[in-house]
């Protein structure tokens, strides 16, 4: 799902990162953001609505809408859209509400 | 307690313009902005700006934030940025309370405020419209324009209005294929610059057709679309099926000005500038003192009136409290020609009636 060839933009990425999605070993790359680099793996699916459970993926992508919330290092209710991808990251699907730490 | 004499909220088109202009004369500016870069949404616009040469016309939205940085650099002594802060209260006696990583609380007292906040995604009501794969057209454009990401292999565009159309050519640009682009109503409501151009590239744009429902299980695997008549009431047996994976909501921004609402400016609702918006002076300060506003915070327009309302603003309040800049009248009178020219002719007729309705004359501005 990269984009490798483009006629206006050069994408630079940064390091190779190592991550987790619910102890699955992902890859994505230093400057991106957690959900970008889910969505470049084909993982849409990043969360579950609160009471009908229904599947959640991102919306806005600029950190308005609240759409891509998830468990990010133990700490739940994390907008992966505009949170950066970190080296060892421990990213979970949120299922409910989430707590404090 | 931290001081300033102008805090700026926002560092997108608006708010870098207005730190510039109310730094060049002479005012203390802290621009708070809550991502880790500046320039807001211009960061993901590949394509080329129209307007005059003012605004940065046949240069890349991508290009415009390092030439408004550079220009600030210029007066860096009078500048402060602060980013990955989020502004989370305006309080009455003029406080902002600032959130910085979402760990630090603490508070600044500036003098003035501009609120250049700018604007969020509008959303469509239909069958499974919360399903993964039906995003805003932004968030495909900042995917694919920042991160170098495709949102998937083939997309139904909702909307044919500027952004629709733009972001329909860069998923092209991007190797990724769309099938339609549809809008409820019937005619185009982009330029026709951008409709010819995505025409030539063999993809239909349907007007009066909507989405009624979207179809998957997890995610989004098909979309039904259908016509509507000239009442815009679906036709029955009009029904199509399209097989997509993505489907971009462009069907317009709405206001983000919280803020201004808490803190007491009145409101009204403006449809022909998408949503709630302050009641406002000709100098830009809302009905609240010393709180002024720029941008799409205070209605929906193009980022290059963004620009020019940035650069009034930031001169009214710098002005306000006491830093009028030494050459007021001259640029004052130049931005407004270029806000004028921006809005001129049939095109920017709802924009000219939108701001009629919430602008008030204040004549010692």
């Amino acid at each position: 799902m990269r984009i490798d060839e483009h006629p206006i933009l050069k994408f630079e990425r940064g390091k190779k990162l190592k991550f987790t999605l619910d102890g699955k070993e992902m890859e994505g790359y230093q400057g991106e953001t957690v959900a970008a680099a889910l969505q470049a793996a084909g993982v849409k699916v990043l969360g579950q609505s609160l009471f009908k459970h229904r599947p959640r993926g991102f919306y806005c992508a600029i950190g308005n809408c609240s759409s891509c919330l998830m468990v990010v290092n133990g700490k739940s209710n994390v907008k992966t859209c505009v949170t950066m991808l970190e080296e060892g990251m421990i990213v979970e699907i949120q299922k409910g509400k989430g707590g404090l730490e | 307690m931290k001081t300033t004499h102008i805090a700026i909220v926002g560092g997108g088109p608006a708010g870098l313009c207005a730190a510039i202009s109310a730094a060049s004369s002479g005012a203390k500016v802290t621009v708070i902005e809550r991502s880790d870069r500046l320039g807001g949404q211009l960061v993901k616009q590949t394509h080329m700006f129209f307007g005059s040469e003012k605004q940065y016309a046949s240069t890349r939205g991508i290009d415009i934030p390092n030439i408004l940085l550079n220009e600030l650099e210029k007066y860096k002594n009078n500048i402060e940025i602060i980013r990955n802060t989020n502004v989370v209260g305006l309080y009455e006696d003029g406080i902002l309370t600032l959130l910085e990583n979402e760990e630090k609380y603490y508070k600044i007292k500036p003098s003035a405020v501009i609120v250049a906040t700018g604007a969020s995604e509008k959303f469509l009501a239909f069958e499974n419209n919360d399903l993964p794969g039906i995003y805003g057209a932004g968030a495909v454009q900042t995917l694919m324009n920042v991160y170098g990401v495709r949102p998937g292999n083939k997309v139904l565009m909702v909307g044919a209005g500027n952004i629709g159309l733009i972001v329909s050519y860069q998923l092209m640009q991007a190797g990724v294929h769309v099938e339609a682009i549809i809008d409820a109503a019937p005619k185009i409501g982009g330029y026709h610059v951008h409709a010819s151009k995505i025409r030539r590239m063999g993809i239909p744009i349907m007007t009066r057709h909507t989405v009624i429902k979207a179809i998957g299980h997890d995610f989004l695997e098909k979309a039904v679309i259908c016509q509507l008549d000239d009442k815009w009431n679906p036709i029955k047996g009009s029904e199509k099926e399209l097989d997509v994976d993505v489907m971009c909501i462009s069907v317009g921004l709405s206001p983000l000005n919280e803020l201004l609402a808490m803190a007491g400016c009145q409101m009204k609702y403006i449809p022909n500038l998408s949503g709630f918006v302050p009641v406002r002076y000709d100098n830009y300060e809302t009905t609240v003192n010393n709180l002024f506003t720029a941008g799409d915070s205070s209605g929906i327009e193009e980022a290059s009136s963004a620009m020019v309302e940035g650069y009034l603003a930031g001169l009214f309040a710098a002005k306000k409290i006491g830093h009028a800049h030494e050459n007021h009248d001259q640029l004052l009178a130049d931005y407004k020609d270029q806000l004028d020219s921006l809005r001129a002719g049939p095109e920017g007729k709802h924009i000219r009636d939108g701001v009629d309705q919430i602008e008030r004359r204040r004549d010692n501005a």
